[in-house]
Parts: C-alpha cells; structure tokens; sequence
C-alpha cells in the first residue's frame, strides 16, 4: 500500500469500494480516482493514442494528459475522463482505453516499432492514394486503430439544466487570490459569485505546507469559506468549472452536481450550465503545472513535482517508494522536502543549473540524496512502471539510477484562457518563463494571481484582496481594501521552460506529440504556431495541451531561432475544458428542444383517426382514414370530393392571423400589399400579395375590413412570424407617422373552411341565423355573435370561413360536422388548390414576382409599396422568367412529380435546355387524372404544347401538355354557389 | 452579447433578431433604379462603429438601432428609431 499512515484532506473513518478493469479496491472520500488508484499501487491506466505507449498518472488536475478512463457502464460510460478529476464513489466503475487485447499486453503496441510512419502529418501523407481506398480500407483502419474510450452509444438517461444568474463580481477560482477578492468583495456587500471547479475550496492551498494569518492554508481556506457563506449576497459554486468568456459580462459555466454519485438522485440533473452575467470579474483560475520534455517523459511513474505533492499533502499518498528530482530551481527542491518530510526516500536530485544553492546542497546531502548539477535526464526505462531513470552528467557519461518515481519541476502556466476568449493573446514574459494574460482581458475582468504570474503566496493574496476589492468599487459598491491576508512572499525565481531533446520525448502526450514531430514540421515548412499546431495535432486533444502546449511552442522558438514572444500562441475559444453536449443542450432534448403547437381542434380530429404531420411549428391533421380505406390516397380522394359534390370541413387555425386597428390602417395595409386595400368597404374581404423591398413575393393572403377602423389579414400558416415582424419593420422603421396598431391574433381564434356546394345550410345550422346570398355574398365578412364570418374560398366552390375564439373551437368543429360537413385534411386542401391553381409553398419560394404567379393584374399603378420599384426591374418583367402553368401528363395516367424539370420533347436533358419546374402535383380525383403547377419559361404562351418533365433523381420521364393553371371551374361559377 | 434595449433594459442578444445596416434610407418612390439598387443591396462593412438594426422579438417587439462596434461588439448605443 502506498497510503501513507497519517495526514491528508481524507476521511480515513470510511472506505468506499471502487472497480478498475474489473479488480475491486478501496479508497477513501475525498480521494480521486488518481489517488485511490496510486494509494493502491495501481499505476498504468490506458495506452497512448497512436503508439499504444503505457500511461499513467501524471497530474493532480483535470488538465491531465493521460491519466484518462472510461467511467461507468451501460448509457452512462463516458470515455476520457481524466482520473484526476474523478472524486470517488462507493460502487464507481471505471476502464482503462486504447488497450487491446489487455492493458498489460497490448499488441498494438508494435506502433511504437512503426514510429516513423506514424510522424507528424501522417494521415495526409500515408492515406493519400489509392483515392477509393478510403472509405473501404483507410477510413476503417483509423476507426478501430486510433481514438481513445468509447462512447456509450445510447440515449444519455440522465437531464441536465440550464440557468442563469446575474452578480456584481464573479470570481473565478478560489485558491489563495480568488478567496482573498471573495473576502475583500463580499464585506463591500455586492453580490458576488465564486466558482470553483474542485469540490473543495483552497486550489494550492489543499496541496502545500504553508501558513496564512499563522494557520495551516487548507485550515485557512475552510475558515474562510464559513467567513464568505455567511455574506447574505455571496453565492458558492463548488465543481462548478467556468469554461467560456462571452461578450460585456457574460461566462459560462458548467456545475457538476452528480457527477460525485453513482448516478444522479431522483428529479436531479447531472450537471448544470450556468449563464453568468456579471458587472465585473476576477479571473483567480491559478496555474497549471507544465511538463518537461525529455526521452520517455511518459512512461508511468514520472510525475509532475506540484502534483507529488499534491499526492503527499492532500490525498496522503506515496506516489512512489524511491524518487528522483528533476528540477530547474526551488520548486523541485520544495518536492524533495516534501518527499523527505513524508519519509520517501530521494535517491538523487538532478538540478539543471550547475551551480546549486548551498542550502539546497546541504539539504540533498542530509536526507542522502546524490545531486547531479547541470545534468539532463537521458532516458527512463521500465516496461508499464518506470524503474530506471538515465542521468547524463554536465561532463558527459551516464547514469542509471533505480527509481519508480521521477517527480519533473517544469514551471507553471497560468490559466488565462479566458482572458483570451474575446481575442486576446497571452503575453510571453520571460522573467516569470510564462505566458500572462493579454494586456486588453475582457472588458470588466481583472486577472489575480497565479493566472497573472503572480506565483508567491504572499502577493497572490494581497493581489486577490485588490483585485476583490476594486471590482466591488467598479461595480458601484463604497468599500476599501481590507487588510490582506499575510503569508510569506515566495521570492524563488521562476522555473524556465525545460526542453532535453532525444528519442520519444513527448510535448503532447495525448496525441503523441514528440519533439521529433515538431523537428520534422519545422523542416517541411509548417513552421508559424497556427500551421505546425495543425500538421502535428500538437495541443488539440482534449487537454487542449494545457499541461505540454507551451512546451511545443518553446521547441518550434528553438529550431527557427526566435523568441516565444515572437513565437506566440494559438487563439484560445471556449470551451476552455470539455463540457458534455448534453449539459450544453439543457432541457431542450426531442420534444422540449422544438414543441408541437396543437390546434384547438386537434383532440376532436385526433378522435376522428386523422393521421397528423408537422407543418411548420403545428401538428395538422393530413388525412381521416374512414373503414375500408387501406391507402391514403383513398382518403384524400374521398375529402376532396366531398368538397367539390357536397360539403366538407378543414382546420384552418393555424393560417396568421393579424389584427390591424387605427385611422390610417387602409393607408398602411395599401404600403404592404401589391393591390389597393385602403378602397375595401366595411364587411368585404379582399385577397392581396405582399412582396419584399427586392421586388419578389413575400407571402399571401385575405384582408377582412371588419370595422371602419379594424382589419383582420391572414397570413400563410409557415409565413406568421416573419410578416409581423416585416410589419411592425414598416410601421417602425419606414411609416412610423400613420396611425395603427396591430397584434397577432393566431392563438386567439380556431378557423375552421366549410367549402362545397351545401356550405351554406352548414353554416346557417352552426350559426342558427340565415345568411342569404344577398346580404353575404362572395367576399363579404361580419360578426355572428362570437364568430366571425368570411365568405372566402381557397377550393374554388361555395366556401366560408368560420373562426371563434379559441376555447369555442372544439365544440364548433364538432356541430360543423353533426350538421353534415366531412373533414378533410391537408392533403386534399392542397388538391383542392392545386385544382384551382393557387399559389402555395411550391410557389412562393422566395424567388417568384407576382408576375411569375400570375398576380400581375394586382400590382397598383397608383401608389407606393413595398417592393413596387424593385419589382420594376426589366429583368424581372421579363416574359421568358418561369411563370405559372399547369401540367396534365400527356398519358393521363402517369403521376407527375414536384421537381422534375421541364423540356423540349426534343432536347437532351442538359442545363441549356431547362425551362423550367413542376412546383406542386396531385392527382386530381375531380378530374381523374393527375395534375401539376409548374413554372415554365414563356408559361402563358405555351397553353397547348407538349414537354417533357425530367425527373433523373426518381427515374421519371413524362411527356406533359401545358395548360391554364386553373383545372376546376375556370370561370368560377361554383365560387356563388 | 447583452443589447440595452431603451424599453425592456439590458437583454440577451437571442432575445433580438438581426437586419443590419440601419442608415441606408428608403428612397422616394420615383427614385432612379441605382437609388433603389444601393439601398436594397449594398452595405458597408465597416471595421468599427455601425448602425444597425435589432428587431427585438422576444421582448418589447421594436426595431432598434444599435450603434455596434463590428471588432470589439462594444455597444455604444441602442435607441428606438422613433425617439
Ligand atoms: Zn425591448
């Protein structure tokens, strides 16, 4: 066992049971995955990406390269999860990944054999050729080879949440800085919100031996998280990571709130993204330990120095029985304290630096440690587990020392992505040896800190308290700057970055990344970050190379001889970590990400058998399937000549509805129609077009004068939303001087179109009031107490359309149809008006003038309209644009199709020779044959020739003869029935 | 991006829907085809400040004109066009 006996932010009174590849362990809470796993001597968790090279634990963060598992079973696995960020739970299951046949033996192994042709670039220029192998040979060979853990592959069973909150100061972080802005932004009473992504408040705190105010820090970190939770206005989200950096103010964040537990409780999301909008912020994120880049800097048991102690201090594990120390300068020094304090034999320091301090000497000496001044590391050994560690001396020669820990001192980065998210780059400061958040942060974010390059206890603390306390200022709040917190101020200087070239030495770990491959995209060209990132995928796994990216950039700056300043960075974007798309996506999952809108008829059709489809955001009824019909064109046939021989009813409520009042409304409606509406008497309906500015049709529909000073308009059911808005656009923008005002009214009524030759005795029975031809005639409108009445027809025949408000709409369908009407649906609503050749979705596509639908006749001479100059156009009153026709196949028999193109009977069917499209086909059962409207080239001369229609997606090749587009009753007696 | 709108205060910019350049203006109607050409179709694309228009849907349902910063979207104003 690795535990050690004493110490540790563990609570050693129980044991929880965990399973690693099947085999049972045990560990504590308040232990990682990591820790429990190293505390059981277990060190190898997966194999690499592409060389299937052993890996281990090498931070003690969630910026850990390798250290990744699959994690529970069944829906809820989820691959390359980092052990390091696992707390662990009774009965958590987690698997190793990339491993074949076993994690111990795995032959893919062999890669590493085939390193070379694995190099840089190597999907670009080893699957170039034969260009049909790929879907067959390549493409699967990638798939089974490379890619890390398995995706579940089933519906996610748990919910996650979406919220908002809105604060004065946002804190990110609460390690030293972000406590102490905390502490110095809460007192000033703002309302401010701490996040931090551990489950624990302290960051550094928890890791090292260190003082504040003359307590232990992890003692001071929860002393004063009881100080902050007793703010009235201070909000703790602990595993709660920030992850995004938005625009004037705005973050995002993810809360993990069951990710601790087996599976969430009842009714519990898993995780919560928070919207956080916040007046100021402090980015206190820390810093991240970075790697070291030397031969087989991955092999398990090489460790991070910070993380061993974070090992030692706060989980009470030994990650090793003997170590050895590379280091640069004091932070590795503070490691081989730590190891010694805890008892682990140091079997040598390597220091980098010839010239060791003699207090550091004395201490090697002490606890018997060999100290290697001004060597390197040469290589590690060992086949899963390190054993032997290859010290090259200042002076040449080697060393093999035996050891299963090799604790590398490599320096830190701070965390400024998010202060880079809106832009930014990091700024290379070459006394600290890191990159530094962007002189221009995000507008309202301050950086303290470690983030800052602030690394000593002391300043970290008085920056926080600064930086606290100027953002509750900033955002309104009268306070001063408490006190800071005191602690020791950390002089040591900065560690550099730490490149010892040579075979195998990673810069990227979870995309194998070497110093090889950086070397060959140097010499083939790929030399500026953004490019030579790319060839090598160096830094774009998921750790996003938080931990070996800087290192990768330090190697390129080497081989092209400039700075890291002159180097630079690749652009940060959030995420800044990986966040499921789940959490992401909230509640808004099937149904709830796009609701169905229901009728007020719906439940009575749904009763009636109607087979429904969605039709824009509104479930419709297509068809009512009656006894003995096995197909649906049967149904369709059946409604539409019901309509054309007696009566039928249809939903009509999900039409737009607009309602227009005021005195100049008959000025505004004939602004936005073709046609003159302002001349509609009171209780007459008129049918209009309106276009875009651009001169094509916008959308159509009915005008109904209700009172001398209120219309109603409808508008198409998929247009509503966009003509109230290009409404209210000309009332606000361009005529903001006329007097109305104008609502949507399409919730608000059912509608429902009684059509065919007995409509009249229906409505008169609905209504109980006579309504003679004389007193409501084609196109009239009125009010039947709380019904509206319109004499319109989209079929063709005697037709109303009735609407009440919408609670009534159920019980009106329902005496509609007792008093003898047939509901059809909207399969033969549309071949009633195909029938007539009216224009519909086929039609109005966007890209048809009035002129081409066969509405020219409309288009007022005698006013200004939106549209009307565009209209104009030469190109557009051009007789050979696409205009409305109607097709009959020339067979009579043959079902015409939407899409098939239009041509000569002699012509090849090629490009040059297109003149045209069928918009809309039905078979018409009034006719017996089927029918089409299309759009053809020169459509109203051609009445009487014959084409071909062109259908090579569905092998249809028809010959069709051009007729008027209206089929039905031409000169439209039925219409006065 | 949060847009100050002068009659619902600082929103979402989901909340709003997008048009564009609000300075081209309509033409009289007797314009000459270029007038209408230009104001239909053509748009600066300034590197900085533009007026612009932002119909917000889900709230007071105005077009606002918002005075944007096209690099750092900082917003400089946000009016409602008949005020
Ligand atoms: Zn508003």
């Amino acid at each position: 066992m690795m535990r050690l006996a004493a110490g540790g932010l563990i609570d050693r009174s129980r044991s929880v049971r965990f399973a690693f590849d099947g085999r049972v362990y045990t560990g504590h809470p308040g232990d990682t995955l990591a820790s429990a796993l190293l505390a059981n001597g277990v060190r190898l968790l997966g194999r690499s990406f592409k060389y299937h090279r052993p890996r281990g634990i090498m931070t003690a963060g969630p910026e850990d390269p390798c250290a990744l598992v699959e994690l529970r079973t069944g829906a809820r696995r989820e691959p390359n999860t980092p052990a390091t960020a696992v707390e662990l739970f009774d009965g958590l299951e987690a698997q190793s990944q990339n491993r074949f046949p076993s994690l111990r033996f795995d032959l893919m192994a062999a890669n590493g054999w085939l390193a070379p042709l694995l190099a840089a670039g190597f999907y670009y220029k080893t699957f170039m050729w034969p260009a049909g192998w790929w879907e067959r040979v390549y493409e699967p060979l990638i798939r089974r080879a490379a890619g890390l853990g398995r995706a579940s592959g089933l519906p996610d069973p748990d919910t996650y949440d979406r919220a908002h909150l809105f604060c004065d100061v946002l804190i990110i972080g609460a390690g030293p800085a972000g406590l102490a802005a905390a502490l110095a932004a809460g007192r000033s009473g703002a309302r401010v919100v701490l996040c931090e992504a551990d489950a624990r408040l302290g960051g550094r705190l928890l890791a090292e031996t260190c003082e504040i105010d003359g307590q232990p820090g992890a003692a001071w970190a929860t002393s004063t998280e009881a100080t902050l939770r007793a703010f009235p206005e201070l909000r703790v989200l602990t595993r709660t990571t920030v992850f995004g950096a938005y625009d004037h103010g705005t973050y995002a964040a993810v809360e993990r709130l069951a990710d601790h537990q087996p599976f969430p409780d009842a009714h519990q999301p898993r995780e919560r993204v928070w919207r956080i909008v916040a007046k100021r912020t402090v980015l206190a994120a820390g810093a991240v330990e970075r790697l070291v880049a030397f031969p087989g800097n991955d092999r398990p048991g090489v460790m991070l120095a910070g993380a061993v102690r974070c090992y030692l201090n706060r989980y009470a594990v030994a990650p090793g029985q003997t170590a050895v120390v590379a280091t640069g300068g004091a932070e590795g020094w503070r490691t081989v304290e730590a190891l010694a304090a805890r008892g682990i034999r140091v079997a040598a320091v390597v220091d980098r630096r010839a010239e060791v301090p003699p207090a550091q000497a004395a201490l090697a000496q002490r606890i018997g440690a060999r100290l290697f001044a001004g060597a390197r590391i040469g290589a590690t050994r060992g086949a899963t587990n390190l054993r032997t560690v290859i010290v090259e001396g200042a002076t040449g020669g080697a060393q093999r020392l035996t050891a299963d820990l090799l604790a590398v001192a490599g320096g830190w980065n701070p965390q400024v992505q998010l202060a880079c998210h809106l832009g930014g780059r990091p700024v290379w400061d070459e006394t600290r040896a890191a990159f530094l958040p962007p002189t221009t942060p995000p507008p309202g974010m301050e950086v303290a800190g470690a983030a800052a390059g602030r690394f000593g206890l002391g300043e970290s603390l008085r920056d926080g308290t600064r930086a606290g306390s100027d953002a509750a200022v900033a955002a309104g709040f009268a306070t001063t700057a408490p006190e800071p917190p005191s602690a020791p101020d950390d002089d040591t200087p900065a560690t550099p970055i730490w490149l010892m070239p040579g075979r195998k030495a990673f810069v990227d770990l979870q995309h194998d990344v070497t110093m090889d491959d950086i070397a060959l995209a140097h010499r083939e060209g790929f030399r500026a970050v953004e490019h030579f990132k790319r060839y090598t995928t160096h830094g774009m796994a998921t750790d996003q190379g938080k931990t070996g990216g800087v290192l990768g950039m330090a190697a390129m700056a080497a081989l092209t001889g400039r700075s890291m300043a002159e180097t630079g960075t690749t652009l940060h974007r959030p995420p800044s970590t990986p966040v499921a798309i789940g959490a992401l996506a909230g509640r808004h999952r099937g149904k709830d990400f796009r609701p169905t809108r229901l009728t007020p008829g719906h439940a009575w059709a749904a009763e009636q058998g109607a087979s429904f489809v969605e039709s824009g955001v509104w479930l419709r009824a297509q068809w009512f399937p009656r006894a003995g019909e096995t197909e649906w064109q049967q149904s369709v046939d059946r409604e539409v000549l019901a309509v054309r021989n007696g009566v039928g009813v249809s939903d009509v409520s999900t039409l737009g509805k607009i309602e227009l009042a005021g005195p100049d409304g008959g000025a505004f409606l004939d602004f936005l129609y073709i046609n003159m509406l302002s001349t509609l008497p009171v209780g007459r309906v008129r049918y209009g077009a309106m276009l875009r500015e651009d001169g094509f049709v916008l959308d159509d529909g009915t005008v109904a004068r209700l009172e001398a000073e209120r219309w109603v308009i409808t508008t198409t059911t998929a247009n509503a939303a966009r003509v109230l808005a290009h409404m209210e656009f000309a009332h606000q923008v361009l005529r903001p001087n006329l007097r109305v005002a104008f609502v949507s009214v399409t919730d608000r009524w059912a509608q429902y179109a009684v059509a065919g030759k007995r409509a009249r005795e229906v409505i008169q029975a609905v209504l109980e009031h006579a309504i003679p031809d004389a007193a409501f005639p084609a196109m009239a409108c009125g009010t039947f107490g709380s019904a509206r009445l319109f004499r319109i027809s989209f079929s063709g025949e005697l037709a109303y359309e009735i609407a009440v408000p919408a609670r009534e709409g159920d019980a009106l369908v329902r005496r509609i149809v007792a008093a003898g009407a047939v509901p059809y649906g909207l399969e033969a609503l549309g071949v009633l008006r195909i029938e007539k050749g009216h224009p519909a979705g086929g039609e109005l596509n966007g890209q048809t003038t009035a002129r081409d639908l066969g509405l020219g006749r409309l288009l007022s001479a005698r006013k200004d309209f939106i549209g009307r100059a565009m209209a104009l156009r030469p190109a557009l009153l051009d007789p050979a644009r696409p205009t409305l026709v109607g097709l009959r196949p020339a067979d009579r028999r043959t079902r015409l199709r939407a899409g098939a193109h239009l041509l000569p009977r002699d012509a090849p069917a090629r490009i040059e020779h297109d003149q045209g499209w069928i918009t809309s086909a039905a078979f018409s059962p009034t006719l017996g044959h089927p029918i089409a409207l299309a759009l053809l080239t020169n459509g109203p001369a051609r009445h009487g020739e014959r084409l071909r229609a062109h259908d090579p997606v569905r092998d249809g090749e028809t010959e069709v003869d051009v007729v008027e587009p209206c089929f039905v009753d031409p000169e439209g007696l039925r219409l006065r029935g | 991006m949060r847009i100050p709108c002068p009659h619902c205060g600082e929103r979402a910019s989901e909340e709003f829907s997008y048009l564009g350049a609000a300075d081209p203006l309509r033409p009289p109607p007797d314009a000459t085809a270029e007038a209408w050409h230009a104001y239909v179709f053509l748009r600066d694309n300034p590197a900085g400040n533009l007026r612009e228009f932002w119909h917000h849907v889900h709230g007071c349902r105005r077009w606002l004109i918002v005075t944007r910063d096209t690099r750092t979207h900082a917003i400089a104003a946000c009016v409602d066009p008949r005020a």
